[in-house]
This record gives C-alpha cells, sequence and structure tokens, in this order.
C-alpha cells in the first residue's frame, strides 16, 4: 500500500493500476524535476556569478538581461554550439558516458527530496538511506571521467573524488542517523512531520547535539558538492581542472549542471533534517494556510527559499576560503568529524532518554524546558569558540600578543 | 611524431610502477608562466622533481649588445614585468657607475625610490593575491588587484605605462612629476595603509591557509645560503639582509624603514608562511619609505645636465646590485666607450630562487608543490631573459 | 673581507695561481690562472669566507673567453670582489665549482649554453635557457644566428 502522502496519489486518486501511476509518475515528476533541476542550475549559476562578484568587489554580468539573468542562457547556448572534442586516446564509451553517469546520481537524489508537503516524488520508508546509497553515486561518474580522459591530472583528480567519497560519507552517515534516533524514521516527510509548531521543535534546537550534528553534515554536504574548500577534485590551482580538464562544451556542461543540482539536493536533505523542512517555525502561520494547494505552495516556498539560503552559504564559503590540503581532508573527515559524529550519536540519544521531548512540544506545543537546555548548552559552547577565536587573534597579532606576556 | 622527450635523470625504466612521472608545466595555471617542472610521484607525493627554464628566452643579454644603453633600459622592462621600475633603476644605476664624476639631481633620486617602493608594493600585492589563488581562495587575489590598480594608475599618470614603465633612465628620470601626482601618491600612502588589514583578515589569520603553508617547504638559512636565495625568500628564512640597508644605494640610507624576517610564528623558521608574511610586512615598510620620501621631495632638475647628446659612458666595468621585490637584482655592464654595451650579465633573483626547487619540494605532495612555487614567488621574464 | 685581504691571503697560499690584482674600491678584481682555479676556489670559500657567489658573467674577449665570478661574504659587509678566469677560446675549459657554490650549478650551465665555455666535471652540463638541439653559443661576438630554425624563417637582418 503506497502511503497516500505523493503528489500521484493525490492526482489519480488511490484506485489506479501501475501502468497509470508509472505515465503519472513520469508526466507528474520526471518531466517538471528536470526542469527543475535545469532551473535551479541556471539560478544557482547566475547566483554565484553575482555573490562572488559582490564579495569581491565587482558587478559580476551586467549586460545580457537584468543584471545578467540571462548570462547563463546566452553561456548554455555558447556551450551546446561547442565542438565535441574527445581525446584521441580516451575511453570514448566512458567517457561520453560518465557525464550522464553524475548527472543521473544527482537528479535521483531528487526523488526523495520533498518540494512541500505530499510534494515528493517517492516518499520512502527509508528515505534517507537512499539517499545516503545514491548521493555517491556522483562520485562514480567522476572517476569515470577521470579515468577515461586518460589525462594524469584528471586521474589525480579521478582518485582524489574517490578519497573524499571514502572519508565524507560515514560523517555524514553519522548525522544521518543521529537525526534518524531522533525521529524514529527514516521518511523524508516523518522527519518533517516532527518538527512542525514552533521553531523550536526544529531537529537543529532539539537538543545540543543535533546542533553537531548539522555542522557536521553541512561540512560533509560541502565535501559531496565537491565545492571549496573540498574543491580537491578539481583543484583549479592544482590539477589544472582535475576530473574535468578534458571536457568541454555540452558535457562539461553536464558535469557543471551536476554539480549545482547536486548543492541543491544537500541543502534541500539539510533543510529537511535540521531546519523543519516546508514548515516555517511559526505555529500559527503553518496552521492557517493548512494543508491543502494553498498550503502545498506557500510550503514549497518555505522549503526552496530555506534550500537556496543554504546554497548561498556554500557560495559564500567557496569564495572566502581557500582549498584544503588531501591529507588534512581526511584527518577532518576521519579523525574530528567521525569522533565527533559518533559522540553526537551518543549524546543526542542519552540526552532523548534522559530528559524526552514531552509529546506536547513534539506536535505543535511551544517552548519547553528542553530548550533552554539546549541554548544554555550552545551558549557555552558558543562562549568557548568566542574564546578560541579571541586567543588566535591575539596570537596572531604581534602588538596584542606583546600586550598579553610582557 | 617524435617520442615525448624523458629527461636524462628518469630513464623510463627506472621508474617503479607505483610511480608516476608528471609534467607540470609548461603550461599550468600555478607554475607563474612557463615554467616546467617534471615530477616523480608516489600517489599524491613529490618523490623527485627536475625544473626546467628558457621557455622564454629572449636574448637580453645580447639585445643589450646591439642596442644603444637608452634603448637597453626598454628591455630591463621586460625582465621582472611586475618590477619594472627596480630593473630600470638597477640598470641605470649600473650605468652610471660607468661614469666617475656623474651627480644625481635630489628630486630624481627621491622620485626614483617613490617609484622604486610603489613598485614593490604592487608586485608583493600581485605575489600575495596569486599565492592565495595558488592555495584556492580567488577572493584576496581581486583585492590586492583593487589596490595594485591605484598604484598603476598613478604611474600612468606619472609616465604613460601601467606595466612596463622605461621611465628611470641614466642620469635621472624620463619625466618630472608635479603636485597632483605628489597628492595621488600621498592618499595612495593614506589608503593603503589600513587596507593591509584586510590582508590579513582574508588570508593571513585563515586557518586553513596557515595549514597549507606553516612547515611547507622549508628553506633553512644554509640552503637559501648555498643557493644564492635573496630578497623575500631569504629573509624569510630568518636572515635579515637587505641590500636597501647593507650596500644602499640611491638615497636609501637616509630613510628609516624595518626590515621583516621570518620568526616561523606559525610552523617552522623558513617555510612558505614566513614567506608570505615577509612581504605582507614588507609592503607597510615600503609605503613607509615612500611616505618619508614624498614628504621631503625637493624642487630641482629631474635629470642630470652632465649627459649631453648620445649616452656614451666611458670604458671600463661596473657591478651594481639594487634590492628588487624578488631579490638582488644585478647588472654587470662592460663598457668599450661606444654608445653601445660590449656586454650585459643580468643577475636575476628569481633564477637563483627557483633553482633550489627539488631540494625543497621532496617529500611533499603536489598542492604543496604548488604552495612552494607559489611562495618562492617566480617571474619567468626574469628567469629567462 | 676586503679585497687586499682577499689579495694577501690568495697571495699567501697559491702565489703563482693570482696574475693580476686591480684594488679599485668601485671595481675591485682578482685574476687567476685557469690550472689553478678550483684550488683558489676552495680557498676563497674557506679561508677568506667568500661564501656567496652573487653572479657568474660569461664575457667574450677576442682571443679568450673570460668567466667573472662575483662573491661577496653572505653573512657581512657587503663588498663583492669579481674573481676572473681567462681560458683560450679555441679550447675553453674550466674546472666546475658547483660543488663549492651550488649556485654554480645553474650558472655555469648558462655560460655554457650562451657563450660556451665547458665547465669540466660539471654533472649535468646541458642548455639551460636555448632550445636543447640549437647550435652555437649566442653571446660570442662571432655568433651568426641561422637562417631557420625547426622550418621557422629568421627574419631579422
Amino acid at each position: 500500500m503506497m502511503t497516500p502522502y505523493t503528489l500521484v496519489d493525490w492526482v489519480l486518486g488511490d484506485g489506479a493500476g501501475w501502468i497509470a501511476r508509472f505515465i503519472g509518475a513520469v508526466l507528474v515528476w520526471a518531466v517538471p524535476i528536470t526542469g527543475f533541476v535545469s532551473f535551479v542550475g541556471l539560478l544557482s549559476i547566475w547566483l554565484e556569478r553575482k555573490i562572488s562578484a559582490h564579495i569581491q568587489c565587482r558587478l559580476g554580468p551586467m549586460e545580457v538581461g537584468y543584471h545578467g539573468a540571462l548570462q547563463t542562457v546566452a553561456d548554455g547556448v555558447k556551450l551546446l554550439a561547442k565542438e565535441d572534442l574527445v581525446p584521441a586516446d580516451a575511453d570514448r564509451f566512458l567517457f561520453a558516458f560518465a557525464p550522464i553517469l553524475a548527472f543521473a546520481g544527482t537528479v535521483v537524489g531528487f526523488a526523495v527530496v520533498p518540494f512541500g508537503p505530499g510534494l515528493i516524488v517517492a516518499d520512502l520508508d527509508i528515505g534517507i538511506f537512499y539517499l545516503a546509497a545514491v548521493g555517491s553515486l556522483e562520485a562514480i561518474g567522476v572517476i569515470a571521467a577521470g579515468w577515461a580522459s586518460n589525462n594524469k591530472w584528471s586521474l589525480f583528480g579521478s582518485v582524489r573524488a574517490a578519497t573524499q567519497v571514502v572519508s565524507y560519507e560515514i560523517p555524514m552517515g553519522l548525522a544521518f542517523v543521529t537525526i534518524a534516533a531522533l525521529a524514529g524514521t527514516l521518511s523524508m516527510s516523518g522527519i518533517v512531520d516532527q518538527q512542525q509548531g514552533w521553531i523550536a521543535n526544529w531537529f537543529l534546537f532539539r537538543n545540543p547535539f543535533t546542533w553537531i550534528a548539522f555542522i557536521i553534515y553541512y561540512i560533509a554536504a560541502l565535501a559531496e558538492c565537491k565545492r571549496a574548500p573540498f574543491d580537491l577534485p578539481e583543484a583549479e590551482s592544482e590539477l589544472v581542472s582535475g576530473f574535468h580538464t578534458e571536457y568541454s562544451g555540452m558535457r562539461f556542461a553536464i558535469f557543471f549542471l551536476a554539480e549545482y543540482a547536486q548543492m541543491y539536493v544537500v541543502s534541500a536533505v539539510a533543510v529537511v533534517l535540521f531546519l523543519g523542512g516546508w514548515y516555517s517555525g511559526i505555529a500559527p502561520l503553518d496552521a492557517a494556510v493548512g494543508t491543502g494547494v494553498a498550503g502545498k505552495l506557500v510550503g514549497a516556498g518555505i522549503i526552496v527559499t530555506k534550500s537556496f539560503l543554504l546554497v548561498c552559504v556554500q557560495m559564500w564559503l567557496r569564495w572566502t576560503l581557500p582549498r584544503i590540503r588531501l591529507d588534512q581532508m581526511l584527518y577532518l573527515c576521519m579523525k574530528i568529524l567521525m569522533p565527533f559524529g559518533m559522540l553526537t550519536l551518543v549524546g543526542s540519544t542519552m540526552w532523548e532518554y534522559y530528559f524526552p521531548t514531552p509529546e506536547i512540544a513534539k506536535v505543535g506545543g511551544g517552548w519547553t524546558g528542553n530548550t533552554v537546555m539546549t541554548g544554555v548548552v550552545v551558549a557555552i559552547i558558543g562562549t568557548l569558540s568566542l574564546i578560541v577565536y579571541v586567543r588566535s587573534v591575539i596570537r596572531s597579532t604581534p602588538s596584542l600578543r606583546a600586550a598579553s606576556n610582557p | 611524431m617524435n617520442a615525448p622527450h624523458i629527461p636524462k635523470a628518469f630513464a623510463a625504466s627506472d621508474v617503479r610502477s607505483e610511480e608516476m612521472l608528471l609534467n607540470m608545466g609548461p603550461q599550468h595555471p600555478s607554475t607563474h608562466g612557463v615554467f616546467r617542472v617534471v615530477i616523480r610521484t608516489d600517489g599524491e607525493i613529490v618523490i623527485d622533481s627536475e625544473s626546467h627554464v628558457g621557455y622564454l628566452h629572449r636574448c637580453f643579454e645580447k639585445h643589450c649588445e646591439s642596442v644603444s644603453f637608452l634603448q637597453s633600459v626598454l628591455y630591463t622592462d621586460r625582465l621582472d614585468y611586475l618590477t619594472s621600475m627596480g630593473n630600470n633603476l638597477a640598470f641605470s644605476l649600473g650605468v652610471e657607475r660607468l661614469f666617475t664624476d656623474l651627480v644625481i639631481p635630489e628630486r630624481a633620486e627621491h622620485i626614483r625610490v617613490i617609484c622604486a617602493e610603489l613598485n614593490r608594493i604592487a608586485s608583493h600585492l600581485l605575489a600575495i593575491g596569486t599565492y592565495g589563488m595558488d592555495i584556492g581562495a580567488i577572493t584576496p587575489f581581486l583585492y590586492c588587484f583593487r589596490d595594485r590598480e591605484k598604484i598603476l594608475s598613478i604611474f600612468e599618470s606619472i609616465c604613460g605605462q601601467r606595466l612596463n614603465y622605461n621611465y628611470v633612465r641614466p642620469g635621472g628620470v624620463a619625466y618630472d612629476i608635479d603636485d597632483s601626482m605628489i597628492a595621488a601618491i600621498k592618499d595612495f600612502c593614506k589608503y593603503f595603509r589600513p587596507k593591509a588589514q584586510e590582508y590579513d583578515d582574508l588570508l593571513s589569520n585563515n586557518d586553513i591557509f596557515v595549514r597549507r603553508t606553516a612547515n611547507v617547504g622549508v628553506l633553512s638559512k644554509e640552503l637559501a645560503l648555498s643557493y644564492g636565495v635573496t630578497g623575500p625568500c631569504l629573509r624569510g628564512s630568518g636572515v635579515k639582509r637587505d641590500l636597501r640597508r647593507d650596500l644602499p644605494y640611491s638615497i636609501y640610507s637616509r630613510f628609516d624603514f624595518e626590515i621583516p624576517v621570518g620568526t616561523g610564528e606559525r610552523g617552522t623558521l623558513g617555510d612558505c608562511y614566513d614567506r608570505y608574511m615577509v612581504r605582507v610586512r614588507e609592503m607597510i615598510e615600503s609605503l613607509r619609505i615612500v611616505e618619508q620620501a614624498v614628504s621631503q621631495i625637493p624642487d630641482g632638475p629631474f635629470k642630470t645636465d652632465q649627459i649631453k647628446g648620445k649616452l656614451r659612458p666611458p670604458k671600463g666595468e661596473s657591478f651594481i646590485r639594487v634590492e628588487n621585490s624578488r631579490g638582488e637584482l644585478g647588472f654587470y655592464i662592460i663598457s668599450d666607450g661606444k654608445d653601445v654595451a660590449y656586454r650585459v650579465k643580468c643577475r636575476a633573483p628569481s633564477f637563483h630562487n627557483i633553482s633550489l626547487l627539488t631540494d625543497i619540494s621532496r617529500g611533499a605532495m603536489i598542492a604543496d608543490m604548488v604552495a612552494i612555487i607559489g611562495s618562492l614567488d617566480i617571474v619567468m621574464g626574469e628567469v629567462d631573459r | 673581507m676586503t679585497p687586499d685581504k682577499v689579495h694577501e691571503i690568495l697571495k699567501a697560499k697559491h702565489a703563482q695561481a693570482v696574475s693580476a690584482f686591480d684594488p679599485n674600491p668601485k671595481h675591485p678584481s682578482i685574476k687567476i690562472a685557469p690550472e689553478f682555479w678550483r684550488v683558489v676556489a676552495k680557498t676563497l670559500r674557506d679561508d677568506c669566507g667568500l661564501d656567496y657567489l652573487v653572479s657568474l658573467t660569461a664575457v667574450d674577449r677576442a682571443a679568450e673567453l673570460e668567466a667573472i665570478y662575483t662573491l661577496e661574504v653572505m653573512d657581512g659587509a657587503r663588498c663583492p670582489i669579481h674573481v676572473r678566469v681567462l681560458v683560450p677560446r679555441d679550447n675553453p675549459l674550466i674546472a666546475t665549482v658547483e660543488d663549492i657554490w651550488r649556485t654554480a650549478d645553474w650558472h655555469e650551465r648558462e655560460a655554457w649554453d650562451l657563450m660556451g665555455i665547458t665547465f669540466v666535471g660539471h654533472h649535468n652540463l646541458v642548455r639551460i635557457l636555448c632550445a636543447e638541439d640549437w647550435e652555437g653559443h649566442p653571446l660570442r661576438k662571432d655568433y651568426k644566428s641561422p637562417d631557420t630554425y625547426h622550418g621557422i624563417k629568421n627574419n631579422v637582418t
């Protein structure tokens, strides 16, 4: 029995046969999702250009369309018109197949990413698990691309991608498990449902450990998207262009699109797991819009906006931070994020055992003593970080350093 | 088709199956020009490397033997094209040294110092910016270019050129500067001083940057001395040597400035971070020199009237070195009394600095290799001449 | 280390090697006979403390080729001294000093490349600035640039 939570059920009703369901799914989902991926790509690329430009005291594209809004379309046309180059010694089949694999690996992730209440392609019972499984499919495309190019720099890029996958997947999985343990379900809509009500019900604020889980997840997500400071497989200044050195034209564009689609997927997952999904965090507002068409639209708006905010944070980080080294990435993922991930899992479950969230708070209540406790712990962590930061500033500023130890 | 050239040091047979010969350059984003290193790697680790230079060789020394001294100044622009003022200054000083009683007017000396130091700031800005880019931070690069642009605009108003100035010439400078240019320089000094903090915030104190550069590419004092490394690379290893202080040329002895040296503050003495920090601090010291020179610039002629007609230095030999932004730039000039030099030898700092790449990159990772090349801050125009 | 002192030490240790001395304060130079160059170089570094080879300049002196080694004390007062070694043009052989000053490695390659002085004992005396298959030594005064190079015509007259 399918859960009546998905749009196909909503449109077709419960009694439709599997052929009708299949055709319905294609029409209702595959076409719009592909369109949405393209839209996400175009919008993110434009956003990235503008954000990076304003971070770097520039204007970015200004000529094509309003503030360069159509620049990406123009670039897409340019890339389409480019010659389709395959290096002489490349593995032709794999070379052509790799971008498709990478893109498909990203797009299948959209299957479990909700766009609003009920607006989800397949509300699988194992939603997060599925996501963790297909999330690394893109890396296989990347590895294949580097291998097929028959270029040493590309090979370095693909080996780095493989190394990166094995290191970020574990902390990311631990962050998933932390939330799954709290929610008691792996289903995406099930997880979102537990975060309705006030903002305090978001899993981010559920207990102090979920804060850490969120940070761990977000760092791992940056690595999954191959974004700075984890852009090792591309590493423009080191590996020329890494795995896509030999790619040009539309094949390169597909890699590019896959990267931006991936950014959206990981951000949307962060929103679902930690930031209340399609709920606004203001209980009366959610109650007012209801669950009808208006509710779906408002929910979709909220979740897409939240996701794009996180995408913007990724861009902000990329244009601020230098790139870390391969061994440092391994160190970070294996020796810092992984132990903290374990700690988070154990801590979060124990917290939930000793200070269980009251049922009333779970289903739309208000602020609880638990929230206050979480706030206190977060404040302590924040203060400690501030102290560490101030110490590092003092250490790095000669005049202050001289003043602090005479 | 010819078989690909494999350098002598590595015959194909002695590469074990786990190792890989990686040809970095001559076209590579981070070799700062057409520089080629053949790296023997074990995974990402550099076992050995061999540098190849010469892709940009254009017979500077031969040119100087066929064009007049004044025309040679133009060619010096193209050596270290980021510090053209310093190159002009070095060559002019070398030619002037051939004369016995040439007196350069005070105003010209001041203008020379101002231009050379502004150019040093511009050059270090580029070095810092591209170094950030090598490490993967793209934004600092544009911040540096924003400020460098202001210096280039000042140069444009002074001599009409933004990159290859041909401004400092034997006997003085090519054109006088007027009050509006002095005002622009003063404005720049006021503007730039607080900006240095921005670079510290973006790069110097960035934890990732520190971890990428500290303890990487450690250049010990002994190794630096044995290879004749000079400039920020040598000072980064903790050796307080600066020709502006040790063997003052022009009027540098009159100015008050510090010589920043590496202290190993974030890692080992002589690592990439030290070399980087020396450059950051030198910009401020150069700014101090500019401020002092601008405030005491006298009136008077901007070139000597002792040279009339064609520039014909007397027969003889001279050797001059100046502290350029990359190290000691030297010219050995032999004149046989004609208006064309008999022989000009250029002692290029980058040529020395890059020659030790093999020694300090052994055991590093490929990402470190990029960091090391960036921290040595080479300009291939000068290495290959 | 003043030039006079260097001259004194060399005179004491290798009297027959020093063939001329010019104490000109602006441009002090000592001329060394080529057959003694290696031992003199060791003395210069070890006894005189001239541990910094600033530059190696090769000059075409018609009948002879000259290598000018500019030396200095790294950790001391700045006072470069120029050591001249002249060798006959038809057989320009100078002993290498790459193991004495490591700077000499690339500089000797450059002098070989551009001036054609052979540094005996250098471990890797190949062209450094010109292409590996380049013919001739461009900085010699009698050098004629080739008419073509790999099919590229030389338009310079």
